[in-house]
């Protein structure tokens, strides 16, 4: 590529645009998921009941959404708490499109490995 | 109840701002402040300590990403050692004795621990020589250092070293369950040479993708509590989002300072568990 520099000025530029870009995805995902878990503590906090019996939360996804529609303060927060933590995978996703955008196809292929086997060792349940 | 609360959330705020200026993630502070302070127990602090891993990172990758401080690409490259890693450690469970993998992860930690004892003079990484497997997966790079007010061009030295202890902490941290943020920063420091505000931004971007996964699967575990890890989670986004702004106005032999005594300390707890004393 060095013998081409205008050319990888070029996609210098697109990799710097698209790297703005999964910042500013990332500053939404970090502002929702902190607003709704805020939500939440705000809530438990002015009613002194968390929704729920006990030192007692759900945790299953289905019993998070069903509580936080009921208007239950700890699903509220886990349901925060979840959009936190998919907050990563998001970045992951984004990150290929930055390098499909910017026609790097062997950090397409390293970038699509990484979520490949991120999705493989949640599926076994263990990982650091 | 609420007094609880909002000291949880200072302590995460500090938490969030020591993670995001060293490439930790914040979960050193927060398991022992919890256990400690609080008597929570063991189980709960860990399931609000990975909550502020993932706060840590996502909190100070948008400015870290923003301002081109995170290698993208070796953030990318590494990851697929560490979860390599942490699956072939969660297989080998029971293979390996867990004591001989902490001594000898405690010790390349102190060995680590005193090599950049003797890079505190330098602010920079000083005269390093491209490897040609960093040339081929275009590993180099450059980022705007506002402490020095100029352009840092740097380059990638021994990637398999980098790859191999990656690869290593990998292993431990699925065998172990233990954060493994200080070994990033050191294959990245010591072993690939980079600068260490890139080392330290990158970490935090990878320790959020390996978090995820795990804490997905501690919260379906019920190993989430939303008393702790709701202000915990909140206290870090604040604290990391500022210490991201702290790190980069900070010079990199300041930040060495501060990370050469909490990684001694983080190698003689893990030598003296592999020795069977626990703390």
């Amino acid at each position: 590529m060095s013998t081409n520099p205008t050319n990888e000025q070029k996609m210098q530029e697109e990799i710097f645009t698209a790297e703005l870009f999964v910042s500013r995805v990332l500053r939404i995902g970090v502002l929702c998921s902190g607003f709704v878990i805020l939500v939440g503590i705000l809530w438990f906090l002015i009613s002194g009941d968390s929704g729920y019996p006990g030192d007692v939360y759900p945790t299953t996804l289905m019993e998070m959404f069903e509580g936080a529609v009921q208007g239950k303060p700890f699903a509220v927060m886990l349901i925060g708490l979840f959009l936190l933590i998919l907050t990563p995978i998001l970045r992951v996703g984004i990150t290929v499109l930055v390098f499909v955008k910017a026609k790097d196809s062997l950090y397409i292929g390293i970038t699509s490995l990484v979520f490949v086997i991120l999705i493989i060792s949640l599926l076994l349940g263990k990982v650091g | 109840m609420t007094s609880m609360m909002i000291e949880i959330f200072g302590i995460a705020i500090l938490a969030g701002i020591v993670g995001a200026v060293l490439g930790l993630g914040g979960g050193i502070v927060v398991t022992p402040a919890l256990t400690l302070l609080f008597g929570v127990d063991i189980k709960t602090a860990i399931g609000a300590s990975i909550i502020s891993v993932i706060a840590t990172s996502s909190g100070s990758a948008i400015a870290y990403i923003r301002d081109r401080i995170t290698n993208l690409r070796v953030g990318m490259f590494l990851e697929v050692a560490t979860t390599v890693g942490a699956i072939t450690g969660a297989f080998i469970g029971g293979l390996v004795a867990p004591n001989v993998l902490y001594m000898i992860f405690g010790l390349l930690l102190l060995y680590s621990a005193y090599a950049m004892v003797k890079k505190t003079k330098d602010e920079l990484p000083q005269e390093v020589k491209l490897d040609p497997l960093a040339e081929k997966l275009n590993l180099q790079g450059e980022y705007y250092d506002k402490a020095l007010q100029k352009t840092v061009k740097y380059n990638v030295d021994r990637v398999y070293g980098g790859f191999g202890v990656m690869y290593g902490a990998g292993v431990i941290s699925g065998l172990l369950g233990i954060g493994s943020g200080s070994f990033k920063v050191m294959a990245m420091d010591v072993f690939m040479k980079l600068p260490l505000k890139v080392s330290s931004a990158t970490s935090n971007f990878m320790m959020g993708v390996t978090g995820a996964a795990s804490a997905g699967v501690y919260l379906f575990r019920g190993d989430i509590n939303p008393f702790y890890a709701a202000p915990v989670a909140i206290g870090v986004l604040v604290g990391a989002t500022i210490g991201a702004r702290i790190m980069q106005r900070l010079k990199s032999k300041t930040i060495r300072k501060i990370f050469i005594p909490v990684m001694a300390y983080v190698a003689i707890q893990m030598i003296l568990q592999g020795v069977g004393i626990k703390i």
